[in-house]
């Protein structure tokens, strides 16, 4: 018997993982793909290390700080800042037609550039800066307000809103057309106000880190097995019956799989009803050059582009992807401390995202399958070159995943990257003791996810 | 433990949790919230240290007794009276 069972070897299931266990309970975690990391892993392939999910790790701040959910998580999981190697971005860029803002880690830069693009816009910036609320003191009443409708009661140039959705959007919104007042201050601090960063050796060091620590309090991690279902009996889980049919017993089960994804697995009664799995998914194009970027010109840590004055942020529904808009990721633009050669990232890479249709993806035949990749790959890096020196004539290699691959591997509905739009915050379930934690508690991105494993343990698992 | 002891096991906890924070200076009667930057977390963690280190059980109620080294010790003094150092 378990005090706890955690479904899951995401950022989220082992640091709720570690929490448990470094706190003498006999904990389990299971995962069924081969390898850990979930909606953020990594993989090797034709002699290359390449990382899922990571563009930059966001929520950055410098060592010794101590407010904010980096150094939180550092405390909570007895990290010491160095142990991430993170290093800061050079700099970032939202680029809409005729106009772009750079930012970095402070919002200064930010500032300053729309005080030199939409100088009367100032002071409503300022007013919306004053109005994003502290991550402990987020009220769930307010979580659902709309935050386009906060924007326009402060901001009067549509295009200055669309610009600063752009970035927030693509890095951490599961609602189509608008964003959660609660999902817009959290990801306007993880971004404009704390910042990107990431370590040179990828999503593969956090993910060693948290594993090593969890494996040094000795309890169990267990790869290749699947939950098939949770059993419910009056109320309360006894626990789960994996893939091979084996019962393993436990007090609390906390799942990381996701909300329908869960409910589903309830044995009782059926409990996939009203709330709806994630709608968003994304392509990756990831393209390996024979120069770093910065030997072309190109100094941008993430370029968010969209290709006219309106954002939309939707699931394509006529074609496999909209390139309408994109991230354009650079892992080897950020300031990896040294000037050793060996000491930088080998090759010259830059990552393509564009949103995608899950469902076209997922129905397309084999052959159909490797065609889209390949033509879809050739119009997403059409669409940025305009807005990114074109690097077409330096690739060497080139890896595309889809809707599919992350669904595949990481049993996510729709391959959802951010989770499903209603968030359930405070991480219960109709069952008394199975909790839920990750995309759909509602912290998104590395840090966030971390944040939600320890939240949810400390919450659930460890006062009395 | 004497009630010096304890000051010292709450230290010892609180360099563990707090590894930043200079606790040299530390008032005794003034809230730990007000000296250094703990958070709720934080705070869960003394409860949870003092658990696993000394088998002390804080019910969740008693939380707020934890507000201040001062009142941390007096509270703690006759749980941890006959606990060894």
């Amino acid at each position: 018997m378990y005090d706890t069972i955690i479904i899951g070897a995401g950022m989220s299931g082992i640091a709720a993982g570690i929490r448990l266990a470094y706190y003498d309970q006999k904990v389990c975690i299971l995962e069924r793909h081969y390898t850990i990391g979930g909606l953020n892993s990594f993989y090797r392939l034709r002699g290359r290390d390449y990382d899922v999910g990571l563009h930059a790790v966001t929520n950055f701040t410098p060592k010794g700080t101590k407010k904010g959910p980096f150094a939180r998580l550092l405390r909570q999981l007895r990290f010491r800042w160095e142990d991430f190697a993170l290093s800061p971005q050079i700099g970032s860029t939202i680029a809409f037609p005729g106009v772009k803002l750079d930012f970095g880690n402070d919002l200064e830069l930010l500032l300053s550039e729309i005080r030199a693009s939409f100088p009367d816009q100032v002071d409503g910036f300022q007013a919306i800066v004053d109005r994003i609320v502290d991550y402990d003191d987020l009220s769930p009443e307010d979580y659902e307000l709309s935050a386009r409708e906060l924007l326009a009661e402060h901001i009067t140039e549509p295009l200055l809103i669309e610009m600063l959705l752009c970035p927030l959007m693509w890095y951490g919104n599961a609602r189509e057309d608008d964003m959660d007042f609660g999902q817009f201050c959290i990801m306007f601090r993880s971004i404009f106000m704390e910042g990107f960063a990431r370590p040179l050796a990828g999503v593969r060091l956090i993910l060693k880190n948290l594993v090593r620590r969890y494996r040094e309090l000795g309890w169990v991690l267990r790869l290749r097995t699947g939950v098939d279902r949770i059993h419910v009996q009056d109320g309360r889980t006894t626990g789960v019956i994996l893939d091979d049919g084996t019962e393993l017993e436990a007090k609390r089960v906390i799942s990381s799989a996701g909300w329908v994804e869960t409910m589903r697995m309830c044995d009782d009664i059926d409990r996939v009803n009203g709330r709806k799995a994630g709608q968003l998914s994304f392509v990756e194009s990831i393209s390996v050059l024979d120069k770093k970027p910065s030997e072309l010109g190109y100094d941008r840590t993430i370029l968010f582009y969209n290709d006219s004055d309106k954002f939309h942020w939707r699931r394509p529904k006529d074609e496999l992807c909209d390139v309408r808009t994109g991230v354009i990721c650079s892992p080897n633009n950020f300031l990896y401390e040294s000037d050793d050669e060996s000491k930088k990232l080998p090759d010259g890479i830059i990552r393509i995202t564009t949103i995608a249709d899950f469902e076209g993806w997922e129905n397309l035949s084999e052959e159909q399958y490797r065609l889209e990749k390949l033509k879809w790959y050739d119009r997403a890096i059409a669409s940025a070159v305009r807005f990114v020196p074109d690097f077409r004539g330096h690739v060497v290699d080139t890896d595309t995943f889809t809707p599919a691959t992350i669904r595949r591997f990481t049993w996510h509905d729709n391959g959802a990257v951010y989770g499903a739009p209603h968030k359930q915050l405070d991480g219960t379930t109709d069952i008394e003791n199975l909790y839920v934690c990750g995309t759909d508690q509602g912290f998104v991105g590395i840090i966030g996810s971390i944040i939600s494993g320890i939240s949810i343990a400390n919450q659930y698992c460890l006062r009395s | 433990m004497t009630p010096n002891e304890i000051r010292d096991v709450i230290l010892d906890i609180l360099e563990d949790i707090a590894p930043d924070e200079d606790l040299t200076d530390l008032k005794d009667d003034i809230a730990f919230r007000d000296q250094l930057e703990l958070d709720s977390m934080d705070f869960l963690d003394i409860v949870m240290e003092l658990r696993k280190r000394y088998r002390v059980q804080i019910p969740e109620e008693d939380y707020p007794e934890l507000a201040s080294m001062q009142s941390t010790c007096k509270y703690l003094e006759p749980l941890m009276k006959d606990v060894a150092v």
